[in-house]
């Protein structure tokens, strides 16, 4: 459920936005960040998600020159700056891939399947690109 | 109840959209409301007024305009994704306008429920 | 707090439904859209999956996708329900948000 910020300024939701797609091969990973922008600047409660090849969106050493497209991975550094700071990448999902929290260019929690799934269920609004 | 809508693919290529006005019209039939439909990705094509099917096929675009007029409907179209696609003003259909993603946010926050479509 | 998760791909083709399952809780819903209800016959390789899936979750199938694609209600898993865009739109109103696993 919704609650009601302090002073009444206005209504405060839990938005998560789930990033199941691997950057570059299609646009949602870009476009999905843009949304977590604009959410934290309304001062929603914004978690991001990465799961499946979503998890991809976070791989260091990101090079894009050859592609002909720009390497927005510098972004989600910036996160914290937009007061981003929940960052849930499932085990699962890593684990499929061969990745650690090593391999991930932002500090994340990890989070079993189960877990993950209480999380979502606590939301107010769930946005996947 | 309010709905929000997301549609985060253009028209015919997918289903999505297809999906989402199906089921604006089946809320709107059981007395709901629509806060508003948001096209974001290419999503956005569904607002293009020269869309031009053949006779024998539905206007997916037309149908959106008629039930925005029809109803009242918010249809919000993203202007980043839409500048990127070349999908400008004079480009919209009747009941579309171009806003910015905070309208988005706004749909999650003053809907009950906000229903994605995509692939 | 339960949740209605839809996906709307065939889970022969992707894994949308497989993640849909690993993360979705007991007591959730599951609405499989479009080509998804591809994957609640009774006769195709995910239908043990999706049978599991059931004895903890409500799975629904969208009647139009489903006679779109020339299938009946009769060919699906038993304990599935068949709903029409009316019936998905009762659904979104009764769980508490509705998740898509597109």
């Amino acid at each position: 459920m919704s609650e009601e910020r302090e002073g009444g300024a206005g209504q405060v939701k839990r938005f998560m936005i789930v990033n199941r797609k691997a950057p570059y091969g299609t646009i949602y990973a870009l476009e999905s960040l843009e949304v977590v922008l604009i959410g934290a600047a309304f001062d929603q409660d914004v978690s991001l998600v990465f799961l499946d090849d979503g998890v991809y969106q976070l791989k260091k050493g990101q090079r894009t020159q050859g592609i002909g497209q720009k390497n927005f991975s510098s972004t989600y550094r910036a996160l914290a700056d937009y007061d981003v700071e929940k960052l849930y990448v499932e085990r699962e999902s890593l684990e499929a891939r061969g990745l650690t929290v090593d391999d991930l260019l932002v500090p994340v929690e990890v989070l079993g399947s189960a877990e993950l799934g209480a999380l979502m269920e606590r939301q107010d609004v769930v946005l996947a690109f | 109840m309010k709905f929000g809508i997301l549609v985060n693919e253009g028209p015919y290529q997918h289903q999505a959209s297809d999906s989402a006005y199906q089921f604006a019209v089946a809320a709107l039939a059981k007395g709901h409301g629509i806060y508003r439909v948001f096209f974001y990705n290419d999503g956005v094509n569904n607002a293009n007024k020269l869309t031009e099917p053949p006779q024998d096929d539905r206007n997916v675009t037309r149908q959106w305009s008629a039930l925005a007029a029809a109803h009242d409907i918010d249809l919000v179209v993203c202007v980043a994704a839409a500048l990127r696609r070349g999908i400008k003003n004079e480009l919209l259909a009747p009941g579309f306008h171009i806003s910015g993603l905070g309208q988005l946010i706004q749909a999650g926050i003053e809907a009950d429920r906000l229903v994605v479509f995509g692939d | 707090m339960a949740v209605l998760h839809t996906t709307n791909k065939s889970p022969l083709q992707t894994r949308d439904l497989e993640s849909c399952l690993r993360l979705s809780r007991p007591g959730c819903g599951v609405l499989l859209i479009e080509d998804a209800v591809y994957g609640a016959l009774a006769a195709g390789t995910t239908a043990a999956t999706l049978t599991e899936a059931a004895r903890q979750r409500r799975i629904y199938v969208l009647g139009p996708d489903l006679a779109a694609r020339g299938f009946t209600a009769e060919q699906l898993i038993p304990g599935v329900e068949v709903v029409d865009y009316g019936g998905f739109v009762d659904l979104a109103v009764e769980y508490h948000h509705v998740q898509a696993w597109i």
